[in-house]
């Protein structure tokens, strides 16, 4: 039943680690760059639901709109101010620039908000008990995994099925091409941070939900981690994304029950590695073949 | 239908094209033949939108493309079959056609033409459901053309659309762009295989490091001392 407990709760996390690693991983597989930048914008999305509920004393369920709404303009103003110049740059200038922006948001977030930790409000206490009180599962925990289930069944029927999804596709292969058939690669590229820092927001009230502390740096480690996830999975695939999430939530929970809490970190990375040394392009990751 | 006036496209201090004027007028076919690196592909990737030239202007109907946004350029009636296909491997023949269609929003008129290439392509139509890489580089070649076509456009820039491609499969793809032409469109054609083009083609521009050095009919062209010697192998 242990083993139960443990799995459920790897999920959830693995959830929130999964909608993250969906930003990083639509973002690289259009733009073709890491927003290292992304986990701040998690930050900033877990300030501005904070502040919703304590200070303008909103409802849990109108802060989430509201932190969807503020990360993503802000996704699209990063985008538009410091990444859009550089398009024609090198990558490690582009990556640069996306670390950058990382220490601006942190340094900003510290100015305006200092640098202490806020609790952040208890969301949906309670929980569901099976199997006779046998196995608990906190409801928090059902709608997390719920939330990134339906998350990332609406973004498969938009990529597949919208005709800027389509686009988006089309902008991922090859973006000259694209251009020849009158897709707008800039409102393209734009569209896909909105939607990564959208997502990012909705990781975060979901993160600040289970770790109730709220604080500059908040987004970094799980940035990290989701980016570990979307390599995990293939980096540039949506269901490579959900899977390394939610496989990274799993063994990171198995390793700190089993194994051992310090270690944990270091036994994510190994699997990381040794996935990639067997599959370099990640799990879900194809080599593209060029036929001429 | 298409001019090009004084066109000079550099590559950092690098000079590509020297100021060449063109022009294709409607319903022609127009090919630029010449040699490899003497700018054929730069040309057409200036005409498209996609690079950005010194100086100059590129006029169709009178609107200057040089300065209108390069995605704006494909509702205007403009469509190029880019060197090397450049199909996109992972989507599926029909979803290739369909982005071929992106500017257009008259589903009717989308799914007529969708209907249209298949009778031109046969072989496409047998593959709509297979991914666009695992086609062969001819039927890849093909797939380019339809993509092309079903933007609906009125003049189709085609680059190399012959590279690579076995004599049998060359003949075929040159007898469709025959065929394209004859249905209404005016083509602007980029060739390697001069002697087909010329074949096929009302007027003909030889371009050579950045400058046209001959223009003539196309039967002119093939005829010439100095083409003859350059480009058809005596």
């Amino acid at each position: 039943m242990a083993f139960l407990s443990y799995l459920i709760s790897g999920l959830g996390l693995g959830s929130v680690y999964a909608i993250i690693a969906l930003g990083y991983s639509m973002v690289y597989g259009i733009a073709k760059m890491l927003n290292f930048a992304h986990g701040d914008v998690i930050m900033v999305g877990a300030y501005v639901s904070f502040f919703a509920m304590t200070v303008a004393g909103v409802p849990f369920a109108v802060s989430v709109p509201a932190a969807v709404l503020v990360c993503t303009l802000l996704g699209m103003t990063v985008e538009r101010l410091a990444y859009k110049p550089l398009r024609q740059a090198s990558s490690l200038a582009v990556l640069i620039t996306a670390i950058g922006v990382s220490y601006f948001l942190q340094n900003g977030a510290q100015l305006l908000w200092g640098s202490d930790t806020k609790i952040y409000p208890t969301i949906l206490p309670g929980a569901v008990s099976l199997f006779g009180g046998q196995l608990s599962v906190s409801y928090l925990t059902i709608v997390t995994i719920l939330t990134c289930i339906l998350i990332m069944v609406c973004l498969m029927l938009f990529i597949n099925k919208t005709r800027t999804g389509k686009a988006m596709r089309a902008c991922s292969e090859d973006k000259g091409a694209a251009t020849l058939m009158g897709i707008n690669v800039n409102k393209i590229i734009s569209i896909t941070f909105a939607i990564g820092s959208g997502l990012a927001a909705i990781a975060a009230v979901l993160l600040c939900a289970t770790y109730p502390s709220v604080y500059p740096t908040l987004g970094s480690m799980p940035g990290i981690r989701a980016f570990t996830a979307a390599v995990f999975g293939g980096i540039g695939s949506i269901p490579g994304a959900f899977l390394g999430g939610l496989l990274l939530g799993v063994i990171e929970t198995f390793a700190k029950a089993y194994i051992s809490t310090q270690l944990s970190d270091a036994i994510v990375f190994a699997v990381l590695i040794i996935v990639l040394l067997i599959k370099p392009t990640g799990l879900l990751g194809h080599k593209i073949s060029e036929k001429v | 239908m298409l001019k090009v006036e004084n066109l000079v496209v550099k590559y950092g201090m690098i000079e590509a094209i020297k100021g060449i004027s063109f022009e294709v007028n409607d319903g022609e076919i127009v090919t630029l033949i010449g040699s490899n690196g003497a700018g054929k592909t730069t040309t057409m990737q200036t005409i498209s939108g996609l690079l950005k030239p010194a100086s100059g202007s590129v006029l169709l109907d009178g609107v200057d493309l040089t300065k209108t946004a390069p995605h704006k350029i494909v509702p205007m009636g403009l469509a190029q079959v880019p060197e090397g296909r450049r199909v996109f491997a992972q989507q599926t023949v029909a979803e290739n056609l369909e982005l071929g269609a992106y500017c257009r929003r008259d589903k009717e008129g989308i799914r007529a033409d969708m209907e249209n290439v298949y009778e031109l392509f046969p072989r496409l139509r047998e593959r709509k459901n297979q991914l666009a890489g695992t086609l062969s580089g001819g039927e890849q070649q093909m797939l380019a053309m339809a993509r092309a076509l079903m933007a609906k456009p009125k003049i189709m820039l085609m680059d190399e659309p012959s590279m690579g491609l076995s004599p049998l499969l060359v003949k075929e793809i040159f007898r469709i762009i025959e065929d394209i032409n004859r249905q209404g469109t005016t083509v602007l054609l980029v060739e390697q295989n001069a002697k087909m083009a010329l074949a096929i083609a009302d007027r003909a521009y030889v371009l050579e490091t950045g400058k046209i050095i001959l223009e003539g009919t196309g039967a002119e062209l093939a005829a010439s001392e100095q083409v003859r010697k350059a480009y058809l192998g005596g």
